[in-house]
């Protein structure tokens, strides 16, 4: 605009620009400086803590690559599930007259913090069948109840009788027990995000569709999916963003025990219960590397966006 | 009141970009009806919001009356704008819409009071100043737009594209409308349109403008009678004038121009002295579909050449008729009187009105026998 | 009906018409089932948190379906009395309500400056915002620990306690979360103010409005929607936040809800009376939120990312 002071602008970012520079930015590349130092951050040791990292020397006290590995798990299986099962329901729901309510039974869940989260998952995976509901789902169908929570054998062992199968980590039932409960939490945000997305699609262009004798597949793999994949990426990159950040729900259900740990809560360990701030710095450092490439694909996004803007 | 002057305005939006606008000079007297004219992308808007402070100038100065405004900020500017979107404020009513810009210029509440009143009256909406602006219709909200601008008093009215969201029936009405309200109001006005009609019925001058620059200035009957090049004399006028490729054959009483398809048309005498240094050569004749006719239904005393052609569609239009025609594979149209006969895939004997003709130079595309001063400024044709 | 009859009619009106009477029952069945399955741990939760302590113990939630008589308000009661955590609560809300506040501020300033103004290094500089939101909390916890430590303000807060600023102050907390919330904050603002007409700032400025008129008297009252959907995230994710107070709240006496539930959860591993009425009451403010907003998050959320 003509006659606005170059400096302006910057007036008006000047709280933001302080407030990012003290408590994101500062400490991002402080980490980083960190990760190279030792224990009490005094000495240089070059690669060390990244070596402990990938060594995974004490895996009994802290399992780095349990952790990465679970991160993974909940990067794949959890963001999957979540958007498929969101995606699904906002489709369904927009045909019944009880959408509404339908969408906020799902969504109640994302209003609960972590910690209730916990809580009240706990009881449902007590061992006691007589306490426990999925147990108690179990021994009625004629089952033996499951510890879900310390439970480290594979998956597939609750449901089909294998031999017990020495499975790393990520496929543990109870790290798929932790997940289902992040599903839980998360699908209505996808629900209700996408649900949003679906509606700004134009009648028009579904009843063209039909008139060009689509199916209702055909409409939703060549009409809704390309006209909402902005939408989905959305919600997906958010729900990516999320997984890595990861660490309430594990740190209150099972404190990392039991090989479910993820970098956050190991993270949180290292630099807050075993005192190394060299470890814990590179830690946090892995989980920035894993987060460039969404970083990435977010900016590409945002770009895109101000195209058609 | 005031006079607006453009000095060899240049707005360039990027660095590699072309210019948007290219070298505008002109001089807007005051009380006068200024329209610029152009297809989208000419830089019509962009000259406009140069001069409402929305743009900043790349190169050249604006003043209003004698006042140099490049750096003065839109709201010291004493201009008013109508926005082709309206752009009224969706949360405010209609009242707090038109009162907005006075009471951020401190003026007493009575005053403020008063004035939209009266807009309001004149306009005829008094009845709706409660109102939001989702609750009126797209006529009324167009009447706040305008309100909003005239209860500032402004020395300069800006109007952009302001009727295009109108259905064709309200446009006409509102056209006459903006009319009486400059001559009521004896303001300047400035308006921006693509709309050919509605430049040749409101316009005191127009501006046609193409790519950025100035094609012809004018009044409405100079710029229909003499188009100065091919541009501006396929833009004005409604349907478009038919072109033709010819060549100068001949000499003296028998100069004629021979058409690529075959037919010629004799030169009215006083033509010929123009077409002196275009003997032989091509030449693009234009005509107008008005002074096409129908050779069994020709007016009186026009000068025809008869030219045979065969009939493709016809479109009844009432009062007359639009007549596709055929000449050698070359599509052309006329505008014939309504009792014509012609029918698809007949031949009738078109009669071109030899005195109607306009010339125009292939290469340079500008009218052939254009005065030497105007020549020498084009293509940019003229600096008033 | 015979195959004769069948192939008498055209193939896609008898799928259609076979849609419509059996079609639609999975349909209802698939989205019922998945309602009562999400609805599920909530009503557990619920049920059990009029339960008996000690019919919690020894029977399943859904047996006081049963059994009205062992329907009680006494883990309520022994929450809200006894185990500090009505404190908690309000604590929680004195956590919460200014973090919210912050965010919108400060991030609408830098929206509009992001949306309507030009300035060199503009879009560099908000991807780099955006490209901030993945930064894990986890991350800035030990440097701003230490720098909390050292410029730590001591003495007592008047009405709500803690420190003036730094460590265990409800100040330092404030601006902690301000800064957490605004990369997406800024994010979500941003694209809203952007998708506002540029013809309304255009006529705002012919009107004589300055940046600050527009911004207080245009663009806030038109971006309810925008800002509703970014009160209820950051209210939930301050709200529901456990890590940044337990590393930089020393003082339990200032502690939110959700570090209390966390302390009762670890002491008493399966008391479960006190924990259900507790973990009840940290939903009921989110929820009655989310209800009271919905409407507008919905949409702020559309106009917000999900454009065209």
């Amino acid at each position: 605009m003509i006659g606005r002071a170059w400096w302006i602008p910057w007036l008006w970012l000047a709280p933001t620009l302080a407030l990012l520079g003290v408590f994101l930015v500062y400490p991002s590349v402080d980490t980083v400086r960190r990760s190279f130092l030792d224990e009490r951050s005094r000495e240089f040791v070059g690669f060390d803590n990244y070596q402990t990292i990938i060594d995974n020397p004490n895996s009994l006290a802290a399992d780095t690559h349990a952790a990465l590995l679970n991160n993974m798990l909940w990067l794949t299986v959890f963001t999957a599930v979540c958007v498929g099962l969101g995606l699904i329901m906002a489709v369904m729901t927009a045909r019944v007259r009880y959408e509404a309510a339908a969408k906020a039974a799902i969504f109640v869940p994302m209003a609960i913090s972590f910690v209730a989260v916990a809580v009240i998952w706990r009881f449902m995976y007590e061992v006691d069948p007589d306490v426990g509901t999925v147990n108690a789902i179990f021994s009625e169908l004629g089952k033996d109840p499951v510890a879900w929570l310390n439970n480290t054998q594979s998956p597939q062992r609750p449901f089909v009788d294998l031999p017990p199968a020495d499975s790393p980590a990520p496929f543990q039932v109870n790290n798929f027990a932790l997940i289902a409960v992040g599903v839980w939490n998360w699908t209505g945000f996808t629900l209700v995000i996408l649900s949003a997305g679906l509606k700004s699609i134009p009648d028009d262009v579904m009843e063209a569709a039909r008139v060009d004798g689509a199916g209702e597949w055909q409409i939703f793999r060549r009409i809704i999916l390309p006209i909402m994949s902005p939408t989905i990426v959305v919600v997906t990159t958010t729900l990516v963003i999320q997984t890595l950040k990861t660490f309430d729900l594990v740190f209150v259900m099972t404190n990392g025990r039991f090989k479910t740990d993820v970098v956050a809560t190991l993270f949180y360990k290292e630099a807050f219960v075993f005192r190394d701030f060299g470890v814990g710095a590179a830690l946090a450092v892995v989980l920035l590397l894993f987060v460039v490439p969404i970083m990435v694909l977010t900016i590409r996004r945002f770009q895109f966006q101000e195209e058609i803007r | 009141m005031a006079e607006v002057t453009y000095e060899h305005v240049t707005k360039r939006f990027a660095e590699d970009a072309p210019l948007a606008v290219d070298d505008f000079d002109l001089k807007v007297a005051d009380q006068e009806f200024l329209v610029l004219v152009g297809p989208s992308g000419c830089g019509k808007s962009t000259t406009l919001r140069l001069l409402a402070g929305l743009e900043e100038i790349t190169e050249g100065n604006i003043y209003i009356e004698d006042r140099l405004v490049n750096d003065v900020q839109a709201k010291d500017r004493d201009i008013a704008m109508v926005f082709q979107s309206y752009a009224l404020y969706p949360h405010m009513s209609v009242f707090d819409n038109m009162a907005f810009g006075l009471t951020l210029r401190k003026i007493p509440k009575d005053e403020i009071r008063q004035r939209v009143n009266e807009a309001a009256e004149i306009l005829g909406i008094a009845e709706l100043l409660k109102r939001k602006p989702r609750a009126l219709s797209g006529g009324q909200r167009q009447r706040v737009a305008l309100g909003r601008a005239i209860v500032r008093k402004p020395s300069v009215f800006l109007f952009d594209e302001p009727l295009s969201n109108l259905d064709a029936k309200l446009r006409v009405q509102t056209r006459a409308e903006i009319i009486k309200l400059h001559q009521s109001l004896g303001t300047t006005f400035v308006y921006v349109t693509h709309d050919q009609t509605e430049a040749m019925t409101m316009a005191t001058r127009i501006v046609v403008m193409d790519r950025g620059r100035i094609q012809q200035v004018g009044s409405p009957q100079e710029l229909y009678e003499r188009p100065q090049n091919m541009f501006v004399a396929g833009f004005i006028g409604s349907p478009a004038m038919n072109f033709f490729d010819v060549v100068v054959e001949g000499d003296g009483d028998d100069l004629q121009l021979r058409a690529v398809e075959g037919f010629a048309v004799p030169v009215p005498p006083e033509k010929r002295a123009e077409l002196a240094t275009y003997k032989r050569r091509k030449v693009v004749m234009g005509i107008r579909p008005e002074n096409i006719h129908d050779n069994d239904f020709q007016p009186p005393n026009i000068r025809a050449s008869l030219v045979d052609a065969q009939v493709d569609v016809t479109e009844m239009m009432g009062n007359e008729v639009n007549v596709y025609l055929l000449v050698g594979g070359h599509a052309f149209l006329a505008r014939v009187d309504s009792r014509t006969t012609a029918r698809p895939g007949q031949n009738i004997r078109a009669a071109f009105d030899i005195d109607r003709l306009h010339l125009f130079d292939p290469d340079t595309e500008q009218m052939i026998g254009l005065p030497a001063e105007v020549r020498a400024s084009a293509p940019p044709a003229e600096s008033s | 009906m015979s195959t004769q009859r069948l192939s008498a009619l055209p193939p896609g009106r008898f799928r259609d018409t076979l849609r419509r009477l059996f079609g639609r029952a999975p349909l209802h069945l698939v989205i019922i089932a998945m309602c009562i399955v999400w609805s599920v741990p909530t009503v557990a939760l619920l049920v059990s948190s009029f339960r008996d302590p000690r019919a919690i113990a020894s029977s399943g939630w859904w047996n006081a379906l049963f059994h009205p008589a062992q329907w009680t308000l006494t883990n309520y009661d022994s929450v809200l009395s006894a185990r500090g955590m009505s404190d908690a609560f309000v604590n929680s809300l004195i956590i919460t309500i200014p973090s919210t506040l912050f965010v919108i501020i400060v991030a609408a300033f830098a929206a509009y400056a992001f949306a309507w103004m030009k300035f060199p290094f503009r879009n560099p500089l908000f991807l780099i915002f955006v490209a901030l939101l993945v930064v894990p909390l986890q991350m800035t916890l030990i440097p701003i620990l230490r720098l909390y430590s050292e410029i730590t303000i001591e003495g007592s807060v008047p009405v709500i306690g803690g420190n003036f600023f730094g460590v265990g102050s409800y100040s330092g907390l404030w601006i902690a979360h301000t800064a957490y919330g605004l990369p997406f904050a800024i994010f979500l603002l941003r694209n809203f103010f952007g998708a506002l007409p540029r013809e309304l700032f255009e006529s705002a400025h012919l009107d004589g409005a300055s940046d600050l008129t527009i911004f207080f008297r245009i663009v806030l009252p038109l971006s309810g929607p925008a800002i509703a959907a970014l009160a209820i995230f950051q209210f939930l994710w301050v709200w529901q936040d456990l890590l940044v107070a337990l590393v930089l709240l020393g003082d339990p006496k200032l502690a939110p809800m959700t570090l209390q539930i966390t302390n009762l959860v670890n002491s008493f591993g399966s008391n479960y009376q006190v924990l259900t009425a507790a973990a009840f009451l940290s939903m009921i403010v989110p929820l009655l939120i989310f209800f009271a907003l919905q409407r507008y998050f919905v949409q702020g959320i559309l106009a917000g990312s999900v454009k065209g």
